[in-house]
């Protein structure tokens, strides 16, 4: 039996009255209503950032360089290849391509890149989260859809939810104003949803947002969710001040991020899966959100740019990846980009 | 499954051992976690402690080598230190203000048991209001033996000199099976609880700490909580219990370390099964300072201090940062839901320093 639905007004009491344990409980039992077997999953993938030049400079990046910085850089093929090698090697099924919006590259350069990567390997590529998409769309003059539909025939698999922040235009004009507005964000997604592809969506927290804000963020993913079916998960994750602009500022605290992340279980009846940061977190972190909402680790072999230019360095095998799964009491299986089970561990 | 458990706690009963070791087993850590929290407000209200503090460590030469500890040098050995008491002196100086300095060190091969009680005067004669923790029952022992003393007059020679309270390290796991595994040559569990009870008897009051998280059971960790129940309840004088969660890196040993899960239940069955104990520590340095605030829902209520310096942890791979402020502090027990108090040794609220939190 599915228990009602909460409203926007329920949730924003329980955010900021419940207290953790009590919103923890509430989180484990919707986890374990929706995925009674007790399975966590996790994908081994690889993070490959294929250039590192923006021209949105969000003010809590620490991982965009300006085109003539010495220090940015764009992937070369052979890089890029060799980094898939490796990838498909150690049994990994996804490759996740982000990067920023690099005004060199245009969208013959993502059609050639897909084409080539799905003519030398069998892998599914989760790339390019919605701000890269509706740049590269805007830079050929293609309605986002149509860019959308170009880019899948050339093999683009599925999209992560990145570029989310926060969905409420208030907080997104302090921190990332020249970033696509929080319409725009859901435009490219629904557009991916109606096409047939697959999505993930993400949450930035602990910036310049109020507990209003993150109520409304879920409520748009909940909303947009009831129309298409496309999100596959949800995947919260903190600000990490560190070398952005926002240096010095309190990172949100421990308690903080568990308690966002018992309550988007609670508020996201319609999305399926939602994910730990082991990344931003931490594995023991990430192990103790199994008991607070999670159900998935994300993935395991890492390059993750982004997070470690803030100066956050967290590194995982399987091995601990497994046995910290264990050890809160769930089976722990290797899972594909659909969050099909591949293999039971 | 705790049902029964919970009756207990909210009647104060004395938790079994058969009791904390099912706790140990629940995958329901809400109702851990509930329950050691009422127990922890039943002690100290509302209230999480720190303290502002320096760590001193006068030497990393150390005749023993255990195999967990990855702070030791040999002499000679690449990395070895030893400060003199000037540089102590100027060390803590430099941390000022702080209301407690923690002295823990090697067990050197060549100082006597005089430089010792120079370097307890020097301090108090250059800071008369500073509390000096110092030494654990390891060193004690030590002081023992190579000064031909016995324990009450060594205990009492460092009193007068001035310590004011011992830390609780040392401990490790009593199970003495697994304790040789671990440190052939350290002082053993009867050694450890003898030289405490003796230190309480001298009127110094003192921690205690365990290390888990390496080859230890749940058996063993529950049966270092009996011991420390059993002797507490004939001295009273301990003031905290320290989980001490083991970081494998740079050790002998090897492992992976406690998960996250382990670390709050150890602190929640801490919090339940010492009664008699008035304070649990979530010691931020060896837990991190996102496990050590979820902690404070977990049943502690001392996070420790804005600690200056921590070598010990550091070397072992530790996962915190050198030092933490005063603010940082704050606004982790604040997030956390309780309310931040600054206390002195005794965890009397502290008086100097009082910042507006
Ligand atoms: S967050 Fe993304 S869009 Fe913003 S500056 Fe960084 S790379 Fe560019
Ligand atoms: S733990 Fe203490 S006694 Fe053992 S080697 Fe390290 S410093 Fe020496």
């Amino acid at each position: 039996m599915r228990p009602e639905r909460i409203s926007k007004t329920a949730a924003l009491g329980l955010f900021k009255e419940a207290g953790l344990l009590k919103l923890g409980r509430m989180a484990d039992e919707a986890r374990s209503a929706l995925h009674p077997e007790g399975v966590v999953t996790f994908v081994v993938d690889r993070n490959i950032n294929y250039t590192n030049i923006c021209i949105n400079r969000c003010r809590f990046c620490a991982f965009y360089r300006d085109a003539d910085d010495p220090e940015g850089y764009v992937l070369s093929k052979r890089e890029l290849f060799n980094k898939i090698k490796e990838t498909v090697a150690l049994g990994g099924t996804q490759i996740l391509m982000q990067g920023g919006l690099n005004p060199a590259l245009d969208i013959n350069y993502y059609l050639d890149l897909l084409r080539s990567i799905k003519k030398k390997f069998r892998i599914n590529v989760h790339g390019f989260s919605p701000p890269e998409i509706s740049y590269i769309a805007r830079k050929a003059d293609l309605t986002v859809r149509e860019a959308l539909a170009i880019l899948r025939e050339a093999g683009l698999d599925s999209i992560p939810g990145g570029g989310a922040e926060i969905l409420s235009d208030r907080v997104r004009k302090k921190m990332s104003p020249n970033k696509i507005s929080s319409s725009g964000w859901l435009k490219v997604m629904r557009d991916a949803h109606t096409l047939g592809m697959r999505t993930t969506a993400t949450m930035m927290f602990g910036g310049k947002e109020k507990p209003g804000d993150i109520v409304e963020h879920l409520d748009a993913i909940r909303t947009l969710q009831d129309m298409t079916g496309g999100f596959t998960a949800f995947i919260p994750w903190s600000f990490q001040p560190g070398n952005t602009e926002y240096q010095g500022m309190a990172p949100a605290t421990a308690v903080e991020y568990l308690r966002v992340l018992a309550l988007s279980r609670v508020y996201l009846d319609n999305v399926p899966n939602v994910q730990a940061s082991w990344v931003t977190q931490g594995l023991k972190m990430a192990q103790i959100a199994l008991r607070f909402g999670a159900n998935d680790m994300g993935s395991t072999m890492i390059e993750e740019n982004v997070v470690r230019a803030a100066g956050v360095s967290h590194s995982v095998t399987m091995d601990e990846m497994i046995k910290s799964i264990k050890g809160a009491g769930f089976m722990a299986s290797q899972r594909d980009t659909y969050y099909n089970i591949i293999k039971r561990l | 499954m705790l049902g029964e458990i919970r009756e207990k706690v909210h009647s104060a009963f004395r938790l079994t051992r058969e009791d904390a070791l099912k706790l140990f087993r629940t995958d329901d850590i809400f109702t851990l976690g509930e329950l050691a929290a009422f127990s922890a407000s039943t002690h100290n209200g509302d209230r999480a402690y720190y303290v502002r503090n320096i760590h001193v460590n006068p030497t990393n030469i150390c005749v023993n080598r255990c195999r967990f500890c990855a702070f030791s040098r040999s002499r000679g050995e690449k990395g070895a230190f030893e400060l003199t008491i000037e540089q102590i002196i100027k060390n803590i100086e430099e941390a000022m203000p702080v209301s407690e300095a923690h002295i823990v060190g090697g067990l050197h091969p060549d100082w006597p048991f005089e430089h010792y009680l120079k370097m307890l005067s020097a301090i108090r004669n250059e800071f008369p209001e500073l509390h000096i923790k110092a030494f654990t029952a390891t060193e004690v022992d030590y002081m023992r033996r190579i000064s031909g003393k016995g324990l009450k007059e060594v205990l009492w020679r460092l009193k007068e000199h001035g310590l004011g309270s011992m830390p609780g390290g040392g401990a490790e796991i009593f199970n003495n099976a697994v304790r040789e595994k671990l440190c052939p040559e350290k002082l053993g569990s009867e050694g450890w609880l003898e030289v405490t009870e003796a230190a309480h008897a001298s009127g110094i009051r003192t921690n205690a700490t365990m290390l888990y998280g390496h080859l230890e059971s749940y058996e063993d960790r529950v049966d270092h909580l009996l011991k420390l129940r059993e002797l507490q309840d004939r001295t009273f004088g301990f003031q905290a219990f320290i989980p001490l969660s083991y970081h494998p890196m740079n050790t002998d040993i090897g492992g992976e370390g406690a998960s996250g899960i382990e670390d709050l239940k150890t602190i929640a069955v801490s919090r339940l099964m010492l009664d008699n104990f008035p304070h649990i520590k979530a010691y931020w340095v060896m837990l991190g300072e996102k496990i050590s605030q979820l902690a404070l829902l977990f049943g502690a209520d001392d996070l420790d201090g804005t600690v200056i310096d921590e070598k010990i942890t550091y070397s072992a791979g530790g996962v915190s940062r050198r030092g933490i402020t005063e603010e940082e502090l704050v606004n982790l027990i604040r997030a956390s839901g309780r309310k931040p108090v600054k206390r002195d040794s005794f965890y009397e609220p502290a008086r100097k320093w009082r910042v507006k939190a």
